[in-house]
């Protein structure tokens, strides 16, 4: 018989009851909630007469309707509402709530691993599709809808059918100027956003084995974008150092059981995987999107594709109408293109080793006189590590905004948007129609990227910049 | 849950790949939503909309008879992006009841079957054969999906199987919901929890506090 991978491992782990025909009960670990779903499932348990089965597997945090402003000046009154919501649920079930302006706030995905609640081999799950982060660490994670929260509060499970098994090693050393973003956007502009439907993601390879624990999580973020509601990179001692002396993650003998248990958890040598696919990183540019969906990708040294050349019939009408929606001319370069905007955050890339990364580019330079640019940090301890660190000043001195920690321009709540028909990079991980407002442009980049475009005041090759 | 057995209806082909649930509703529409049951008119907003608040004649779901379609025939991945059930419930709301497609999101796909939507997977030769059939007289070649024998029938009758779970097909015969299923199963997840509060102590040290 052949080994397991590190999704059976997990999968395995947590099955309640085989239901049949590969779905199983499974077990949940871990239980993130967001200001934008908490008090609503709050209010479904409520009405159907169920109670919190383990309240102190769930964890709250306001970040999707709070608004970035110093202060938190623009929230609005829904906004407002939603966060009182998770404070009565939070007192009135025992929840724990990391509330505005205290560490542990910030983006679920964000907070989630820097607390050390995401721990390797556990299951966690979240009603948002960017779950799939916490893959980074190792675990099984991933997004759920809201009948699903109410589940998963009132049974402290989930029925799912079991996935099947995708290996992507990426193998090489990453050229100058590559970021795990750049490595994540490549691969789905490879295999599409629908390439890894059905599948629960494994990176692995030289490449991903090389990358710090942030990069990792990083990667493991846009495998919704690729289709596949799990992502995971196997724990090793990257992860294991990482996670030491965090909050929420186990200390003194725990930590020895818990280590012994991770250790075990990489897919073993003969596992067999559904499929597998295979990424030379010398082939990987810095990437940049030019349509309205994350597999619309090039390089950022190349040409608008042309949709006439363009086989596929369904591809090529997407093709058209992306490139009508976000006003690009076919068959010129990319670079160049001027932009009106810069967002540099979300739970793609806001963490620390994110923002060194853009300030060392701010710093070569001042934004340009037409771009708004924001830097928002994905959490209050992202915020206040940066700030230790003079990020913010850095920042600043170039002529970024530096904001409140949430989710802020990812989503366009509170009004944090991009005007209809203006340009903007953004670090986040949907380039979608509106996604950043009605009519909004986006182009989706790494930090690096994202900065470079904002003192060019136009999609820039981080590689070339004011070299 | 509603239950969902057989339904003879209009069909609106949206021949698109990778439609999103951002498009499916805006986050706006969603935040702070208290009901459901308003969000059937922002379906598609920003597809049946014009910048100017009119709607755009050329868009499927603003001409007759696909104004009263039940029955969404679209191509790959759709419903992928955002886990957000609001995506459901406006389809639902706007009248769907049944998504005929080659490949879903899978969060979405989930996501109907909470809500009674069924979610049918059909090669994407198939689905353009009923488009093309469909569009040929609109107002009456209707498309039936037969849950109960598990069968897409066509206006000019022909029939197109295709696979669900059998987990999935019975709780919508019934219209039972997860929930009531897994509550009944309370002896096994104590049981399990049991355990596991042994096996894997440095889980379960959070709820302690730190
Ligand atoms: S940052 Fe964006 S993608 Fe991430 S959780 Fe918030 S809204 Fe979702």
């Amino acid at each position: 018989m052949s080994g397991a991978t590190l999704f059976d491992k997990i999968w395995n782990a947590h099955a309640v009851a085989d239901l049949g025909d590969g779905y199983a009960l499974l077990h949940v670990d871990r239980h993130l909630l967001h200001d934008l779903g908490g008090g609503r499932a709050v209010m479904d348990i409520k009405e159907k007469g169920l109670a919190l089965r383990n309240p102190g597997l769930t964890f709250a945090t306001p970040d999707h309707a709070i608004s970035s402003a110093p202060g938190r000046a623009g929230t609005s009154e829904t906004g407002k509402r939603l966060l009182n919501d998770l404070r009565t649920l939070s007192h009135e079930y025992g929840v724990r709530l990391f509330d505005v302006g205290e560490p542990g706030q910030g983006i679920v995905h964000v907070i989630g691993p820097e607390l050390g609640l995401s721990l390797p081999g556990a299951l966690i799950v979240c009603g948002d599709s960017h779950t799939c982060t916490h893959g980074g660490m190792g675990a099984l994670a991933f997004g759920i809808g809201s009948s699903e929260v109410t589940h998963v509060l009132a049974t402290q499970c989930l029925i799912q059918r079991r996935p099947k098994r995708l290996r992507v090693s990426f193998e090489g050393a990453r050229a100058a100027g590559v970021t795990p973003k750049d490595m994540i956007l490549y691969l789905i502009g490879r295999i599409g956003a629908a390439g890894g439907t059905g599948y629960a993601v494994e990176y692995a390879g030289g490449a991903v084995r090389a990358l710090e624990l942030e990069g990792r999580l990083t990667l493991c973020n846009l495998s919704i974008e690729l289709g596949a509601k799990m992502g995971m990179v196997a724990p090793d001692d990257t992860t294991f150092a990482y996670l030491a002396g965090r909050d929420f993650a186990p200390k003194a003998e725990l930590w020895d059981e818990a280590l012994a248990y991770w250790r075990r958890l990489p897919s073993d040598d003969d596992a067999v995987f559904d499929r597998e696919e295979r990424i030379d990183m010398a082939a990987v540019a810095p990437q940049i999107t030019w349509g309205t969906s994350p597999e619309q990708v090039i390089a950022v040294s190349e040409r608008i594709p042309d949709p006439a050349g363009i086989a596929d019939p369904g591809k090529r009408r997407a093709a058209e109408a992306a490139l009508a929606y976000m006003g690009l001319a076919p068959g010129t370069p990319i670079a160049g293109t001027r932009i009106e905007h810069v967002f540099i955050g979300s739970c793609t890339n806001s963490r620390l080793s994110d923002l060194r990364a853009a300030a060392a580019v701010a710093k070569r330079g001042k934004v340009a006189p037409h771009v708004r640019a924001w830097v928002v940090p994905g959490s209050e301890t992202v915020k206040r590590q940066a700030e230790a660190e003079g990020l913010d000043r850095i920042f600043r001195a170039a002529g970024f905004d530096w904001r409140e920690p949430g989710c802020s321009m990812c989503l366009a709540a509170n009004g944090e948007t991009v005007p209809r028909g203006e340009r903007s990079v953004s670090t986040s991980n949907r380039n979608f129609v509106g996604r950043q407002g009605p009519g909004a442009r986006t182009h989706l980049a790494s930090p690096a990227m994202a900065a470079a475009a904002a003192l060019a005041g136009a999609i820039a090759d981080v590689r070339t910049f004011g070299g | 849950m509603d239950k969902f057995t057989q339904l003879k209806a209009i069909a609106a082909p949206l021949l698109r790949e990778n439609v999103d649930t951002d498009i499916i509703v805006r986050i706006e529409r969603l935040v702070g939503a208290t009901f459901r049951n308003e969000l059937g008119r922002y379906a598609f907003e920003a597809w049946r909309l014009r910048p100017d608040g009119t709607e755009d004649p050329d868009f499927v779901l603003n001409r007759e008879p696909y104004r009263s379609a039940q029955i969404l025939l679209a191509l790959d991945n759709f419903g992928c992006g955002s886990s957000r059930e609001g995506a459901v419930w406006a389809l639902k709301q706007r009248g769907f009841r049944a998504v005929l497609a080659p490949s879903f999101g899978d969060i979405f796909f989930n996501n109907c079957y909470q809500n009674g939507v069924l979610p049918v997977i059909m090669p994407n030769s198939a689905v353009q054969a009923l488009a093309r059939q469909v569009e040929a007289d609109p107002g009456r070649k209707l498309v039936t999906v037969d849950l109960v024998r598990q069968v897409v029938v066509a206006p000019d009758g022909g029939e197109t199987a295709f696979a669900i779970d059998r987990l999935r097909r019975e709780a919508l015969l019934d219209g039972l919901d997860d929930i009531g299923l897994t509550l009944k199963r309370e002896s096994e997840i104590a049981a399990f929890q049991a355990q596991d509060r042994a096996r894997r102590r440095w889980i379960w040290a959070v709820e302690t506090g730190r």
